[in-house]
């Protein structure tokens, strides 16, 4: 081989090796960092790993809202029409987060059966609903309608 | 009758555009120059159709009729005019309309500038930015018209979404598209040397102003939504790794490496092949991103729209362009030159790193916000991505770049040795490791994260500032303007750095239960809430909460953060009270009121330590993006091309 090829051959192999590692760690921070979508069906048919995130998503069942009086922590209930989970989350719920409407949970099930929430989201607008939870109330059969406005 | 005229030049653009991608390039190939000529009119042509268009579109807003649809679905009465302005953009179908304006009014730019170009090779871009703005022309008019009629016209319209209502959406939008639109000039003199069937550093030369004027667009769009996010969403973070986020910083890394390889091309003329997929690709993921937010397939806070028959047309819009494009590359591929060969310690190959990091950065993100998508896709349950992923794959990525930054510009092309490049920055890197760890102990922060962002920061601006020197000394300090966008923006990148070390680390963050009379004190700052108000506004009603912050006894300023509500739509919004600050910004923001008669509402407190220097940064950023774009080397020389000097003096910078 001459040097010219020798130095090509190197820089190539380096970059081969660093895109290699690169995509390994990748995927290894990926399967780590994924998080499934379940729904209270879900919950409801399998016992779930406490150790492991969910997004769990749905409606908040209405009158279910209860806020403790001392602290910031809130518990509600998330439901797809067919069964139900209760959630606990501290802190400060979203603007768009409402009795009826729909909502995604970040956290873990306890083994009491209890979601506890990190994170909860609601979408930004009032007519838009996340396409995991309208799909989750279809399978359980309670389609979401959504008032959109009428163009033609 | 406004609505049906810009209706019609919205359908005039569209024939322009059909003409101009046809006629002229077939002029082009023949060499026929009465149909070359006809390409700066029909360029003319279009876009003042294209302005008509939007103007039309301004005017129903600003004038209320709603027997628009688009009109009547995102204003109302009492929105004032300034949001009805921004209203224009703030729906779908706008936001499309000034896609078009941009791309029409760059192709004007690239008409009026690159005259001193080869004719048919300026025909052959213009050409293909023609196609490209007839696909967008159809989507336009086929699935989202903006001048659709509702009769009879409601009396009165919705609301623009108020999360829209604010300053900063008034700009966000238009810089971000013409970042994004900015990239298909790159995309276009790319396409059209490869329909040349020439492949030479000319139309790299040609290209890169444009190059960095999109990226730096893309860069002050970017920026402008993040900072949005920041005092908008009221969540008092800064980047989210949302989906939609991603969709315009793939675009944007891919661009950094852009610009970066097409240095090297225009110089040496290595890589010419990889910066022709860049190129591409800078443009491909633009359209990507296009098509991530308006599908809504992603799950995002940002996501408005759903309609899966949009996202299929661009998705399809994306395939024909991206394929068309690989397939002439793939045709073209061996006609392209072959560069210079370089040693392993060169300008070349510091500049390779780069892309190479850039490159890989990019796919990382595709790929953590696509995965879900596929998962979905092949039937294996819904998931989705979290911000660990892309927050741990970054340091790692982007920690090699930091560190090899501040040798770029002092390496040699050709070869180097690694002794004379790091020579120059021995004391750069005392300065930044002594000085880094002194700031850290100074602020009290003894972590990880903010030790080497201040490190790796000082380590940037330092080695800046030392390249500036040693240019400013053999050039008296008369630096070429490339070379001073060149430092301003490592220096910003320096600037960034720190600003996430310490907003990553030092940030304090409190959710509190707050009744009227009590008060709180975080990290030294005293905050007194005395009442909870009822205000009014245009268009909304709030509650306001008025705090005293105070320090040492002593009245700093007041913090009035508001929860609003939208008369028309109803919708509840969180107006943040800030108080920036060049080392630390006071956030508040109001949770919901506690119903337990106490008139308690949840308050959200943070202090936001350096947040300002990460915008700070990305404006230098912006800045030394728009002064390279701006240097007289790249448009004088374009009428000299033929015998044009090699560069090769080690003087001229990336």
């Amino acid at each position: 081989m001459t040097p010219t090829r020798k130095r090509r051959l190197s820089i190539i192999g380096l970059i081969v090796l660093g895109v290699g590692a690169a995509t390994a760690i990748a995927i290894t921070a990926l399967q780590e960092n994924m998080m499934f979508f379940i729904s209270p069906s879900d919950v409801h048919a399998q016992t779930l790993p406490a150790d492991r995130h969910f997004r769990l998503g749905g409606l908040v069942t209405e009158g279910s809202v209860s806020r403790d009086s001392s602290s910031l922590m809130v518990s509600f209930k998330v439901t797809d029409g067919a069964y139900e989970v209760p959630v606990t989350f501290t802190g400060i719920l979203p603007d768009l987060f409402r009795e009826g409407q729909g909502v995604i949970a970040h956290g873990h099930m306890s083994e009491d059966g209890v979601f506890h929430a990190r994170e909860v989201l609601a979408r930004h607008d009032e007519t838009y609903m996340s396409p995991e939870v309208a799909r989750a109330l279809e399978k359980a059969g309670q389609p979401h309608q959504v008032s959109m406005p009428t163009t033609q | 009758m406004i609505a049906e005229f810009g209706q019609i030049s919205l359908i005039l653009a569209l024939v322009l555009a059909a003409l101009l991608a046809t006629l002229p390039l077939y002029g082009a190939y023949r060499n026929n120059q009465a149909l070359m000529r006809l390409a700066p009119s029909l360029v003319i042509g279009h876009f003042v159709f294209a302005a008509c268009a939007f103007g039309s579109l301004t005017i129903l807003f600003l004038r209320h009729d709603f027997t628009v649809a688009n009109v009547a679905i995102n204003s109302n009465l009492l929105l004032p005019w300034y949001y009805r302005l921004s209203a224009v953009w703030g729906s779908h179908e706008g936001s499309l309309l000034l896609w078009i304006l941009m791309l029409s009014g760059w192709m004007l730019a690239v008409s009026i500038f690159s005259r001193a170009l080869p004719k048919p090779y300026v025909t052959r871009v213009l050409s293909v930015m023609g196609m490209i703005s007839i696909g967008f022309l159809l989507f336009t008019l086929l699935t989202s018209n903006p001048f659709d009629r509702i009769l009879p016209g409601p009396p009165d319209g919705q609301d623009l979404n108020p999360l829209l209502q604010d300053p900063g959406m008034i700009f966000h939008p238009p810089l971000l598209y013409m970042g994004y639109v900015g990239f298909s000039v790159a995309f276009g003199f790319a396409i059209a040397g490869l329909l040349g069937g020439r492949v030479e550093r000319d139309w790299v030369r040609w290209s890169r102003p444009w190059t960095l004027m999109a990226w730096a667009f893309l860069t002050g769009g970017i920026t402008l939504g993040s900072w949005w996010a920041y005092y908008e969403l009221g969540w008092g973070g800064w980047w989210f790794w949302d989906p939609v986020e991603n969709a315009s910083f793939i675009p944007w890394l891919l661009g950094t490496a852009l610009i970066h390889s097409q240095a090297v091309t225009e110089k040496r003329g290595a890589f010419p092949a990889w910066t022709i997929l860049l190129a591409i690709a800078a443009f491909s993921t633009s359209l990507l991103g296009t098509f991530l937010v308006r599908s809504g397939v992603l799950t995002s806070v940002h996501a408005f729209a759903n309609d899966p028959e949009r996202g299929m047309f661009i998705l399809a819009f994306m395939a024909l362009v991206t394929g068309a494009a690989l397939l002439l590359y793939a045709i073209r591929a061996p006609r392209i030159m072959t560069g210079k060969a370089f040693g392993f310690i060169s300008r070349e190959t510091s500049l390779l790193l780069n892309n190479v990091f850039f490159t890989v950065s990019a796919g990382m993100v595709l790929l953590g916000t696509l995965y879900p998508l596929l998962i979905d896709f092949m039937g294996w349950g819904q998931i989705s991505v979290g911000p660990p992923y892309f927050g741990a794959m970054f340091v790692l990525l982007m920690t090699p770049v930091v560190l090899l930054m501040p040798l770029g510009p002092f390496s040699r092309w050709g070869r180097d040795e690694l002794r004379r490049v790091f020579s120059p920055l021995v004391l750069s890197l005392i300065g930044a490791i002594v000085g880094g760890l002194a700031i850290a102990a100074l602020l009290g922060a003894w972590n990880v994260r903010a030790m080497t962002g201040w490190i790796g920061g000082l380590w940037l601006i330092l080695g800046a500032l030392s390249y500036f020197f040693r240019q400013g000394q053999t050039r008296r300090f008369r630096l070429p303007r490339h070379q001073i966008g060149m430092i301003l923006a490592h220096a910003g990148a320096g600037v960034f750095v720190i600003g996430v070390g310490m907003m990553e680390s030092m940030t304090v963050e409190r959710d509190v239960r707050f009744e009227p009379g009590q008060s709180l004190e975080v990290a030294g700052y005293q905050f007194e809430l005395h009442e909870i108000a009822e205000v009014k506004g245009p268009n909304w009603i709030a509650d306001e909460a008025r705090f005293t912050v105070s320090r040492n006894d002593r009245e700093i300023t007041q913090m009035n953060p508001q929860k609003r509500r939208y008369h028309r739509s109803g919708q509840i919004m969180t107006q943040v009270a800030l108080r920036p600050g060049v080392f630390h910004d006071l956030y508040v923001a109001m949770g919901e009121p506690l119903q337990d008669g106490s008139g308690a509402w949840s308050i959200r407190v943070h202090i936001n330590p350096f947040v300002r220097w990460i915008w700070g940064g990305a404006a230098l950023l912006m800045l030394g993006g728009i002064f390279s774009a701006t240097d007289r080397r790249y448009w004088r020389t374009q009428k000299s091309e033929a015998q044009e000097p090699v560069a090769g003096s080690g003087e001229v910078p990336a």
